[in-house]
């Protein structure tokens, strides 16, 4: 009877229904869209990181984020390849660059020079040509979402990067980088070629730590045996590069204060919006009281009523959430959500409402159940 | 099963108010409740009516003095003792039903059920059965909104004996019917009395309910001045069935 008493309660007034559920609509929507923004920017941040297979990277001191890279001093691989527990290396060129478009103009890119296989960065999420075409002279891998920008369209097309020819071999999807600079894979022996730089020419050092060998003990010879460089497991670069994009520019800030207020917004309209039914209802309640009820029953049916109205109201704006998700999937700011965030928004819409009951519950506990008499 | 008595006060004296608006609600009252009798309290208003039935009920404490409901004291219980008390031992009836307005008939005699924590089956069975004894089988399903004062407070007759109170008090049970329903309810209220086990008291300004009564309290002030069994109360007095036959309550 709890449930049907709150369920009648909350739809007995259609307008402060209509009222409570647009309110808990939007305040999702913008929570879901703020994080879910939150985590298309950090999959994009840290994707590329996330697609090796490394144990550790070494890299420049002082590097602060993957695409903020310097050179090496040159000295790295081979220092790593004579430390006892190292099992594999991969060099790997980051360099921001300009493309040259093949009707004119250009456009600053990050150029990715990887080594064809191994422990190092790969392009995936490949729809057309072949990753293994890489390997021809010019070959390069740009991304769907950014041929615009690249102006090129097709596997085949031809541009420049410093003056000299590339030719599309691979496109792929959902490559974005978090800066409006597009990846662009070349092998890295091409990479070298292209920005006429010496053979051990690389950015990052990625290193495969030999099976039964504690991670952290090679750590520490690898530092003893090179200067000027930083060595951090891939956790530790993806939550430096992380802690680059969203926290030290304040972006993931924003985002997040965003997400806050939605839900502060939501609390506040179905706080009043629930406060304004309990005071209706407020008679019942009183009888309710004098048949003995217990506080605690009454605050069931007030806690029905908050969390029906999460739950409708949640429905309703995943609706909207999707349809705003499929609209920015192709955009330069994909708006993430996957299941398990769909359940935790649920969680936290229920969190939400059930905090808005806290003002009515309050009002409900000074019932004085006299009040049924003499009306 | 012999009579007894269910619902004792002894000394009730209730202060209300703080300071110089301080007011002596009751004074000392004494009075005890027989099961198998209909008993009125009647008294001028202001007179504390209301004050002792609260106290009686289990809802308001007493200042002074105390209240022994089915043997269960009330002196030094709080609201959830006192709660629990009224879940168990008291049925209420009110002057303006207090009905819940988007559950059906049969809903607001299960809900009182349900805060008693019986559910289910039984609270739907012991529902219909409730409603059944007050005439209303046919209008289960009604809601309050649709059905007529009488009907309402048969409806809140219902919900007041469906979990088998020691006590069932009612707040002018008349005050917002006309002559016919007001007699059928009170007609109901004498009927629930015959049972053995049961003390019925009805607060009432109204002359016209004297006749179901076994016994009349009168309050003044705050104080029992008239305590009378009454002669009138073997009166037969017809009430409407659902299908339009008339049953005698003796």
């Amino acid at each position: 009877m709890v449930l049907t008493l709150a369920f009648r309660n909350l739809v007995h007034d259609r307008m402060r229904l209509v009222v409570t559920l647009v309110g808990i609509m939007f305040s999702v929507v913008l929570v879901a869209v703020q994080l879910g923004l939150y985590f298309g920017a950090q999959t994009m941040i840290v994707n590329t990181i996330d697609q090796t297979d490394a144990d550790l990277w070494v890299m420049p001191r002082g590097t602060k984020s993957f695409v903020d890279s310097s050179p090496l001093r040159g000295r790295e691989k081979h220092a790593a390849l004579s430390t006892p527990g190292i099992a594999e290396v991969a060099e790997l060129v980051v360099v921001a660059i300009e493309w040259r478009k093949p009707e004119g103009g250009g456009t600053p890119i990050v150029l990715l020079g990887i080594e064809p296989s191994g422990i190092g960065l790969q392009p995936w999420n490949i729809i057309s040509g072949n990753a293994a075409d890489l390997t021809t002279p010019d070959g390069v891998a740009v991304d769907k979402s950014y041929l615009d920008d690249l102006g090129v369209k097709k596997v085949g097309d031809i541009a420049q990067i410093e003056n000299q020819k590339v030719r599309v071999v691979a496109i792929t999807e959902k490559i974005r980088s978090f800066t409006t600079m597009p990846y662009v894979f070349m092998t890295l022996s091409q990479a070298r070629r292209y920005l006429n730089a010496p053979h051990h020419f690389s950015s990052y050092l990625l290193l495969r730590v030999a099976k039964g060998q504690d991670i952290e003990a090679v750590r520490q010879r690898l530092i003893d045996r090179m200067d000027e460089v930083d060595v951090l497991t891939t956790r530790e670069f993806r939550d430096r590069t992380l802690n680059q994009w969203l926290f030290a520019t304040g972006a993931g800030y924003a985002l997040i204060i965003g997400a806050v207020l939605g839900l502060i917004v939501g609390t506040v309209i179905v706080a009043q919006t629930l406060y304004a039914s309990t005071k209706d209802h407020l008679n019942e309640f009183a009888t309710l009281r004098a048949l003995g009820s217990t506080t605690r029953y009454i605050m069931s049916v007030i806690l029905g009523q908050a969390i029906f109205s999460a739950v409708i109201g949640y429905i309703i704006a995943m609706f909207i959430v999707v349809a705003v998700v499929k609209a920015s999937a192709d955009s330069a700011m994909p708006i993430i959500m996957t299941a398990p965030l769909a359940v935790g928004l649920l969680g936290l819409t229920v969190l939400m409402c059930a905090l808005s009951a806290v003002s009515a519950i309050a009002k409900v506990t000074r019932i004085d159940p006299a009040m049924v008499f003499g009306r | 099963m012999s009579s007894k008595v269910i619902l004792q006060a002894e000394r009730v004296v209730k202060i209300v108010g703080q300071g110089a608006g301080q007011v002596r609600a009751l004074k000392g009252v004494n009075v005890g409740l027989r099961t198998g009798e209909l008993t009125l309290l009647m008294g001028p208003s202001g007179s504390g009516k209301t004050t002792l039935l609260s106290i009686l009920g289990c809802i308001l404490s007493a200042t002074e003095g105390e209240v022994k409901i089915a043997g269960k004291t009330t002196r030094g219980l709080g609201a959830e003792g006192l709660a629990d008390l009224r879940r168990k031992h008291v049925g209420f009836i009110f002057q303006s039903y207090n009905l819940f307005p988007t559950l059906t008939a049969e809903e607001n005699v299960r809900l009182s059920l349900d805060v008693s924590g019986i559910r289910g089956r039984e609270a739907s069975k012991r529902a219909r059965e409730a409603l059944e004894k007050v005439g209303l089988s046919h209008r289960l399903n009604a809601y309050p909104k649709t059905m007529s004062g009488g009907e309402k407070q048969r409806v809140a007759v219902a919900r007041a004996v469906a979990g088998s109170p020691s006590v069932v008090l009612a707040d002018e049970p008349t005050a917002a019917l006309d002559s016919e329903n007001g007699q059928a309810v009170m007609a109901l209220l004498a009927e629930i009395a015959r049972d053995r086990s049961r003390a019925v008291l009805a607060v009432t300004h109204d002359p016209r309910t004297l006749p179901f009564a076994g016994r009349i309290i009168r309050i003044e002030d705050g104080r029992i001045v008239g305590d009378e069994r009454s002669s009138l109360a073997a009166i037969h007095v017809p009430v409407k069935s659902q299908k339009g036959k008339s049953r005698a309550h003796a």
